[in-house]
């Protein structure tokens, strides 16, 4: 069953088409993966997908209902989080903060009834750490609970990402370029991270990689985009034979040359 | 050098007085900078129609006979509380109609609106008054009359009550920003708005959550005010919150405890020098450049400091 369903999304920035007529569909509790080279409108598919930007045309459906064009924040409500491909995590504050930021949304206080302390706000708030913190440990990252998020190694820094994704409490979790800029052993942990979400939080993950080998190890089904176009999609094996990918990301001539040889 | 430690624990007194008064407001300029990047240059203005509106309560409290029978301390809870209500409606209020609708526009527009703004209050507020009565000035009812006499200090009774109705305020608002999920919201926003709102926060509903608990504290400060030195006109903001951003900025504009730092140094710096000015430089100058050196202050820490005593050097956002 498809819970997220994308239908012939179109994104135009003045005469440029970013994306151009791009239908995905996000099965259950599976990991989908949209690849395709640098500047061929993966992040901007995201974006539009968390109500960043507004979608020129198409529609995006998060079981049924149309989320397109609405707010960042409604969309995150609605069960849709996310991670970023160039870090964006809250700096100065603690690395357990960036996590209960994520909690926002789910934690009941009004202001009114922070403001003058009313009873069960501080429980809440006492919940919400703890909830946090397991969080934390599920990415491996507790024992920094209480260092800066800007002091942590560049591979803590993505789990960390994650961990304050999850809090949202998604149904969906999109993960942009995940293992960018990480040596093999982050990358190895990093997969066995992602394919445990999957597996215990019955997550829906889509995925934005350029690391084709982790890609075809945990990728359930593959959307190839290019230049704003979806050129490809297929089961992992079927994609890494796909004429046209190849030719995409190696040039015409390797494309020939593979199938000269194959 | 007699005279300076003569003076220096009357110095002390008003200048914590003055400087938790800074301080406060400090705190409403630096929040919203923290988040908008924008001097609100309403804010105090903000201040002044605290001062305004806790002395119309309290004239009403006092025309129902509560004052009278009620401990003052009591009475000033509901003042400072109705005040604090009504003014960070008001604030919350001018953000929704004057900067919410500027908020892609570039920064000086908006720095501009906010000094309409503050013209717009001094005369709406001018203009209320001159209604119920001929004058613009206004004397508040003394809530705190009387003073302490310790070894030949004088401390009126309000010094005190300012005081630590200040520092409660600022310790109310420290376990606010730091230990609550709308502080923390209010954190995340000043970093990255676009990243708090794709993590599930309204950034408008938190914009305007700064805004009230700014002008409320802001507001209730007016009301401090108002019962401490006792007399107010429509133009008291104006001085006063220059010097209270000249506060964040010394503390580090956007730095909540800075603002609180500043506010409390240049209140005793101020004092300090309006006592001694005139026996420092010799009769040269006297206590009436105390302003003068408050914002020489400002000019040198903008030259050899310019992110504050407390703040960390920018890095600039790419």
């Amino acid at each position: 069953m498809a819970i997220l369903e994308v239908e012939k999304l179109t994104k135009t920035f003045g005469g440029l088409t970013a994306n151009k007529e791009i239908s995905l569909q996000a099965e259950a509790n599976k990991i989908t993966a949209v690849i395709g080279p640098n500047g061929a409108g993966k992040t901007t598919f995201f974006n539009m997908i968390t109500g960043v930007y507004k979608p020129t045309s198409g529609s995006i459906k998060l079981r049924g209902e149309s989320i397109g064009g609405l707010k960042p924040h409604t969309v995150a409500k609605k069960g849709i989080s996310r991670t970023f491909q160039n870090i964006r995590l809250f700096g100065p504050i603690t690395v357990l903060e960036n996590v209960l930021v994520g909690m926002h949304t789910h934690l009941k206080a009004g202001i009114f009834g922070t403001i003058f302390h009313l009873p069960g706000v501080d429980r809440e708030e006492r919940i919400a750490e703890r909830e946090a913190y397991r969080l934390l440990e599920y990415v491996g990252l507790e024992e920094h609970y209480n260092d800066e998020a800007a002091s942590l190694s560049y591979g803590s820094q993505r789990r960390l990402e994650i961990a304050r994704a999850l809090a949202t409490k998604p149904s969906v979790l999109l993960l942009d370029e995940p293992a960018a800029g990480m040596n093999p052993k982050e990358t190895a942990d990093l997969t066995g991270l992602i394919q445990k979400i999957k597996q215990e939080m019955d997550m829906t993950i889509i995925l934005i990689e350029h690391d084709m080998k982790l890609v075809m190890e945990i990728s359930d089904y593959i959307y190839v985009l290019d230049h704003g176009e979806l050129i490809a999609e297929g089961l992992p094996a079927q994609i890494r034979h796909d004429k046209k990918v190849i030719e995409a990301y190696l040039g015409k001539g390797a494309a020939e040359e593979q199938e000269a040889e194959g | 050098m007699t005279q300076v430690w003569d003076t220096l624990p009357q110095v002390l007194i008003d200048g914590l007085t003055l400087g938790a008064i800074y301080a406060i407001i400090a705190l409403g300029y630096t929040m919203v900078y923290g988040i908008l990047e924008l001097i609100n240059f309403a804010h105090g203005e903000i201040f002044m129609a605290g001062a305004f509106i806790g002395t119309a309560v309290l004239i009403g409290l006092t025309g129902l006979g509560w004052v009278a029978v009620m401990p003052a301390i009591f009475v000033l809870l509901i003042v400072l509380v109705i005040t604090g209500g009504l003014t960070g409606m008001l604030g919350m209020g001018i953000e929704r109609l004057a900067y919410r609708p500027l908020r892609k526009a570039s920064k000086l527009i908006t720095l501009i609106t906010a000094i309409g703004v503050s013209f717009l209050l001094q005369d709406i507020v001018r203009f209320i008054t001159e209604t119920q009565q001929n004058n613009y000035i206004v004397n508040t009812p003394s809530l705190f009359p009387g003073s302490l006499s310790v070894s030949g200090l004088n401390i009126r009774y309000s010094f005190l009550v300012v005081i630590i109705v200040a520092i409660l305020m600022m310790i109310a608002l420290e376990f606010f920003v730091n230990r609550t999920k709308w502080g923390l919201a209010m954190r995340a926003v000043a970093q990255d708005q676009d990243t708090a709102s794709l993590m599930s926060v309204n950034v408008n509903k938190v914009i305007s959550v700064t805004f009230f608990v700014g002008s409320a504290l802001g507001g209730a400060t007016g009301v401090l005010f108002a019962i401490h030195y006792g007399t107010i006109d429509p133009y008291i903001g104006f001085i006063l919150g220059l010097k209270a951003f000249t506060a964040a900025v010394l503390g580090g504009i956007g730095n909540i405890r800075g603002a609180m730092a500043g506010g409390m140094l240049l209140g005793l710096l101020e004092m300090f020098a309006a006592a001694n000015l005139s026996a420092i430089t010799a009769g040269l100058l006297s206590s009436e450049y105390k302003d003068v050196f408050a914002f020489a202050i400002l000019i040198l820490v903008l030259i050899f400091r310019p992110e504050g005593l407390f703040g960390r050097a920018a890095i600039e956002k790419v």
